[in-house]
């Protein structure tokens, strides 16, 4: 009788210290834009989002007690990276999603490798993430560069936009940003034109809008970025450029820069984005269910992406049994991606997350019918289009 | 700002200055005690942004509060300095001390060339020069190749000290940090305490009777001004090391109006003033991140209350109460 109870009492505490051991404590760091540029693209937004993925994934009764912290890393790369560091020596932070800004961005990869915990991007379009300094710790989740040229470039040919001219912004991100979409475009059969560079940043768009005009292209492509692509799609408006017959391709640009910049001015325009809330009826629940919390807004792609990518974390924690980086980072790569918002989708070997990407065309005014109803889809691309093939990045850990 | 020693009789200013010294030499001890203990206290990480902040805030203080120069292209020295110290350790795999001087010959340089230039003018004209000369440097920094862009050099090798002793721990850097940020103060306290910083202080309270009493002003104003574009390089070179990126932030224009902020908010022309805008104005970019916006609204706010309410600054207004300069 003596020994059964003390059985007893010994399998009680052990059952005891297994459930102690189940409640996991996961701590979120959400670092993004809160106050310039991209604060309407990620900021709050993206806050709202993961913590509807962590509702949606009911992970208090799964066990795991999550906590979202979230900073403005003003897109500095010093402040972001001391933010990172912060979170990750001191507040026990154990993954940071988001980060918009390129140089941003690499500089949270760089941290997080040597801390060895978990980065998964969604905000910032830099190929080199998954490239020359992928890491084993970090992850992209939502779009990159090269997708949106191949989406842009590819997709604009086949429909038969195939002669381009490029206004490309004079700085790197401009030119490889050119450099990519012209690479597709001439693979798929188009010509260049020509293309014009300006200074960085450049306020009056005049003179290079009309040489773009002059050179006949079918397609003008705009390598460049935030305020840049913003006034040049304004003084492309005002100079009539879509409606004399040729196509305006944002390539690097977002729902939240259309929603700023208005029909009017915007219409016309061809984009690529992976995710655009009035897509299919999961998109839509989603979307309704964000737009309530954030007053109104529609969520952008990279909240999506903060959406899925947190989503998928919990699950990799989940079935991992632990939330050490080096396992749920092997889940995460082994486990299919399945979110309502992304659909199927998969993590590669140099961290890129591939997912069908989109084109739209922005509708005119009249065309649409509510807020927010901004684009029409022109074509899917698939997934395995979509992105940079594994072997071409130049990522250290494929060839391993 | 008078100091107190100015003030007094000559047998008076003597003891005086004595006194000063003793106090200042007090400080310092205090200064080496604190640097010793925080990082047991604070994160370490975040103390050598403040110190390295701090050294360029004392940089350019010199410059400004003893040269009476108000330079508005500081971060052009200490951008290009990080760009060149971070270049250097990364990608010809020189050891951190020496990128570090690396770093620091070029602000320097760079400030030896801008220098010339801008003294050739006065006041806005002044600020304007250095300013544009800075825009060049920025623009610069963008379209050569070797800044890698917006996005900056990033992953800079932390590196063995001396080729010996591994820097890759927070707290070991801190202390080399420490020591860097304490041997700059200590140039810069000898500089204003030289018969050279004399010299330089006349010529801010009065340049033509400087002149008139046989002065090269223009050679003392040059002078000053590559010292501080050389501890400026010192200050962002080391931060390149402890961050491990370079990137455009640091020579961006708007790190040189920071920089004011931080000396002005400390006390211009006080020895230890910079240091302690450095400190505050940090401590509220790292502390205050979660609030967003609110960061730089709550900048200017102060800003404008230390402009309105206490013009010497927080460690003027305190040495004006001890009746001591600080």
């Amino acid at each position: 009788m003596k020994l059964k109870t003390m059985l007893l009492a010994t399998a009680l505490v052990g059952a005891l210290a297994g459930m102690a051991e189940a409640q996991t404590a996961v701590k979120i760091g959400v670092l993004n834009d809160r106050s310039g540029v991209y604060a309407d693209l990620s900021g709050e937004g993206s806050v709202i989002a993961a913590r509807m993925a962590i509702e949606d994934f009911k992970a208090a009764d799964r066990g795991l007690k999550v906590e979202v912290v979230s900073a403005d890393h003003q897109n500095k790369p010093d402040i972001g990276a001391s933010i990172a560091r912060k979170w990750y020596d001191q507040d026990g932070v154990d993954a940071i999603f988001d980060v918009p800004t390129s140089s941003v961005a690499l500089a949270v990869n760089q941290v997080t490798r040597e801390k060895n915990k978990i980065f998964i991007d969604s905000g910032a379009g830099s190929t080199d993430l998954t490239g020359p300094q992928c890491s084993p710790n970090t992850i992209h989740w939502t779009y990159d560069t090269y997708a949106l040229a191949k989406g842009t470039g590819g997709a604009m040919v086949k429909k038969g936009g195939d002669s381009w001219f490029f206004i490309t912004a004079d700085y790197a991100f401009g030119h490889s940003l050119e450099q990519n979409t012209a690479d597709v475009v001439k693979k798929a059969g188009g010509k260049v034109l020509g293309t014009i560079r300006h200074p960085f940043p450049g306020s009056d768009f005049s003179s290079f809008l009309l040489q773009a005009q002059a050179s006949k292209a079918k397609v003008i492509g705009l390598a460049n970025a935030g305020g840049d692509t913003i006034n040049t799609i304004k003084q492309a408006a005002e100079f009539g450029v879509t409606q004399g017959g040729q196509n305006l391709a944002g390539l690097l640009i977002f729902i939240t820069d259309v929603h700023a910049l208005g029909l009017k001015a915007a219409q016309g325009l061809v984009l690529t984005e992976s995710f655009y809330w009035d897509r299919d009826d999961a998109s839509r629940a989603f979307s309704k269910r964000f737009a309530e919390k954030s007053g109104g807004k529609m969520p952008s792609m990279v909240h999506a992406g903060v959406y899925s990518g947190v989503l998928h974390y919990l699950k990799a924690i989940e079935a991992a049994k632990s939330k050490d980086a080096g396992p749920v980072m092997a889940k995460m790569k082994e486990l299919p991606t399945d979110d309502p918002l992304f659909g199927k989708g998969q993590v590669r070997a140099d961290g890129r997350k591939i997912h069908d990407m989109y084109l739209f065309e922005v509708k005119k005014p009249e065309e649409s019918k509510a807020a927010w109803d901004y684009y029409k889809l022109l074509a899917t691309i698939p997934a395995a289009e979509a992105f940079r093939p594994l072997n071409e990045g130049g990522c250290p850990l494929v060839k391993g | 700002m008078a100091s107190v020693s100015e003030r007094l009789s000559v047998g008076g200013a003597r003891r005086e200055v004595v006194e000063t010294a003793a106090f200042h030499r007090a400080v310092f001890v205090w200064i080496a005690a604190l640097l010793l203990v925080a990082p047991f206290v604070l994160y370490p990480v975040f103390l050598m942004k403040v110190l390295c902040f701090a050294l360029f805030a004392c940089a350019f203080n010199l410059l400004l509060g003893y040269g009476g120069l108000l330079s508005f292209g500081h971060a052009a020295y200490f951008g290009i300095a990080s760009y060149v110290c971070a270049h250097a350790a990364k990608v010809w795999g020189l050891t951190p001390e020496v990128a570090i001087l690396a770093g620091t010959a070029t602000g320097g340089a760079l400030g030896l060339v801008f220098g010339w230039l801008a003294i050739k003018r006065q006041g806005i004209y002044f600020a304007m020069i250095t300013l544009a000369l800075a825009q060049m440097v920025f623009f610069f920094s963008l379209q050569a190749k070797f800044t890698g862009g917006e996005d900056g050099i990033q992953a800079v090798p932390r590196g063995r000290l001396l080729g010996i002793v591994s820097i890759a721990d927070d707290r070991v850097l801190y202390y080399i940090v420490a020591g860097i940020f304490l041997f700059g103060l200590l140039a810069i306290y000898r500089m204003i305490h030289s018969p050279f910083g004399q010299v330089l202080k006349a010529i801010r309270d009065n340049e033509p009777r400087a002149i008139s009493l046989g002065y090269r002003a223009n050679h003392y104003k040059l002078m000053v001004f590559v010292l501080s574009a050389t501890l400026a390089g010192l200050a962002g070179a080391t931060k390149a090391i402890v961050f491990q990126l370079a990137s455009l932030t640091d020579v961006h224009w708007s790190m040189s109006g920071e920089v004011v902020l931080m000396t002005l908010v400390g006390g211009m022309g006080t020895v230890f003033g910079p240091i302690v805008g450095a400190a505050v104005i940090v401590t509220m970019q790292n502390y205050l991140a979660h609030l967003g916006a609110w960061v730089t609204v709550v900048q200017g706010a102060i800003f404008v209350v230390c402009v309105l309410l206490f013009r010497e600054g927080i460690i003027g207004v305190l040495a004006r109460k001890l009746r001591k300069p600080l």
